[in-house]
């Protein structure tokens, strides 16, 4: 396919490899990045919010081009049962700054841009090419990728494995395994488009500012799960993701699944009157620290969610996903500034420096969260909710019982659901997985 | 709340657009007389349903509304039950926005 020899070979243009693959070029390197999709982010699937921080580092006037959706002003958690929500709100002037924190964006128009910045940067962006093996010499080292076009193989010092959640050829060359159901989500979502004076009115918004809702409860029918409402300008970005070991269990569809939380009470009337213009569904590491794999070998490392970086407590992905693709391009170069062969030994510097990163850290301070809300499902998305609701409608509701046989009402309600071993087992074994 | 709720995921992925690679299917289930837990889990995980019973109780997969999530690799590739691959270059699924 292409006779020449690149200094690095990049797989994939999400956010991991088109951050890997610009810092590689604006080092001066000679990159190829290779992409399955029509164009830079037609295989991509995200919510989607976007730190600003992370891509600072890549490209720091980003906010001059990139197409941005709204500026986050406004958090709010839901706790749902099938009529209800209990919601904690933060709302803060304070996110009005002049450089904003995080934005909704549409993943397909912002890889496009990014993917721009890559080529500008100097790297051969090749599209509608599936890589479909790794080629590795007689002991193992990974030299270059073999593609599906006639004559497709080329050949690199390293490869930088940026395939996704379902990358194959990682997994195909053996260099790591396949990620278990109980591992990742399978979420779903869909676009809805409404006119943008509706979206501000109806979410409390004035220009650009936006706002984000995370929803768990009885939504995800006691799998653990998570539903998301993301403002954009003119549409919402709607949808619900759950553990894929749960749809096996459970037998639930996803598309049912979604189709619930839009008609739910206190959902529907943000979207009501739109007109849906797509329909998406991607998986997401969940696995946390512990599940993940061997990031560099002989020839090649793995990045972003291939590497299952995500911080599925704090729903941060892409930024994690930037970070690592950025921090594995500045390992590659100082191994090639050094005359170095790209070893796994040389190539270790990528771990040692993931290590002292955020990314890295963050993900070992919750190492053991995704055990915890993975085997305490029941109790975490559909007991709780549903106690919470019923406790806030009986705090609320004024009937003439008295507060003091109220209040002891949903203390009982508690014990008799959890028992206080129960309750107080929960709480330590929360408390512990999130110190 | 267990009513089941009339939805035609068809009508879903009406608005998506797709290039079909006619003939080359991307995924393929391996022949069976009885279909396997792994492989009966995918009627109903399969977001966009691509995964069907024929009259004879075997799983089928029709390919062509495939979104490309892997979620029936993850549950089907260790068992054996189907054969995973991307589309070829270009094909499959096209996202406007993500």
């Amino acid at each position: 396919m292409i006779e020449e020899r690149f200094d690095a070979i990049v797989i994939g243009a999400g956010m991991a490899g088109n951050a890997a693959a610009l810092t590689l070029a604006q080092r001066g390197l000679k990159v190829l990045q290779l992409e399955r999709g029509e164009y830079s982010g037609s295989k991509n699937v995200q919510g989607a919010i976007l730190y600003s921080e992370m891509l600072e580092k890549l490209i720091p006037d980003f906010r001059d081009d990139a197409p941005l959706e709204r500026h986050l002003v406004e958090q709010r958690f839901w706790m749902m049962d099938d009529h209800s929500h209990v919601g904690l709100h933060y709302r803060s002037d304070d996110f009005n700054e002049e450089r904003p924190n995080r934005y909704t964006i549409i993943r397909a128009q912002f890889d496009k841009w990014f993917s721009k910045k890559v080529q500008e940067a100097g790297a051969l962006v090749v599209c509608e090419t599936t890589v479909t093996e790794l080629v590795q010499d007689a002991y193992g080292k990974v030299i270059g990728v073999r593609t599906d076009r006639p004559g497709g193989q080329v050949h690199a010092d390293v490869v930088v494995l940026a395939e996704g959640v379902t990358g194959l050829l990682g997994a195909r060359a053996h260099l790591r395994k396949i990620p278990q159901p109980d591992n990742v989500a399978l979420a779903v979502k869909e676009m809805h488009f409404l006119p943008r004076e509706t979206i501000e009115a109806r979410f409390n918004l004035k220009g650009d500012e936006g706002t984000v809702i995370e929803a768990v409860g009885t939504i995800s029918r006691g799998m653990t799960g998570m539903g998301f409402i993301y403002a954009n300008k003119e549409c919402v970005s709607l949808g619900i993701g759950c553990l894929v070991s749960d749809f096996q269990k459970s037998g639930e569809s996803p598309y049912q699944l979604i189709e619930r939380f839009k008609r739910h009470p206190s959902v529907a009337p943000l979207i009501e009157g739109s007109e849906v213009k797509e329909y998406s569904a991607h998986l997401i590491p969940e696995g946390g620290y512990k599940a993940i794999p061997q990031l560099f070998g002989d020839g090649w490392v793995v990045v972003g969610d291939a590497a299952q970086l995500n911080n599925a407590v704090h729903r941060e992905g892409s930024n994690l996903a930037m970070t690592s693709g950025r921090i594995a391009a500045e390992a590659i170069f100082q191994v090639k500034s050094r005359r170095d062969p790209m070893t796994k030994e040389n190539l270790s510097l990528y771990k040692t420096m993931l290590d002292q990163s955020f990314v890295m850290k963050d993900l070992k301070k919750y190492k053991d969260m995704p055990t915890l809300l993975h085997t305490q499902s029941q109790n975490f998305f559909l007991t709780y909710p549903q106690l919470v609701s019923k406790a806030m409608q009986n705090f609320v509701r004024v009937d003439g019982t008295p507060k003091v046989e109220k209040e002891k009402r949903t203390l009982k309600s508690f014990v008799s659901a959890r028992s206080w071993t129960g309750l107080f087992g929960d709480a330590f074994r929360f408390a512990r997985a999130w110190r | 709340m267990t009513t089941e709720l009339s939805v035609r995921v068809e009508d879903k992925l009406f608005q998506n657009r797709y290039l079909v690679d006619a003939g080359r299917a991307h995924i393929k289930v391996r022949p069976h007389d009885v279909p396997t837990p792994a492989l009966r889990s995918l009627l109903t995980a399969c977001p966009a349903r691509c995964y069907e019973l024929n009259d004879k109780g075997q799983v089928e997969i029709s390919a062509d509304g495939c979104v490309e999530c892997g979620t029936c690799r993850i549950i089907g590739e260790p068992t054996g039950d189907i054969e995973w691959n991307y589309p070829r270059g270009g094909y499959g699924v096209l996202f406007k926005f993500g």
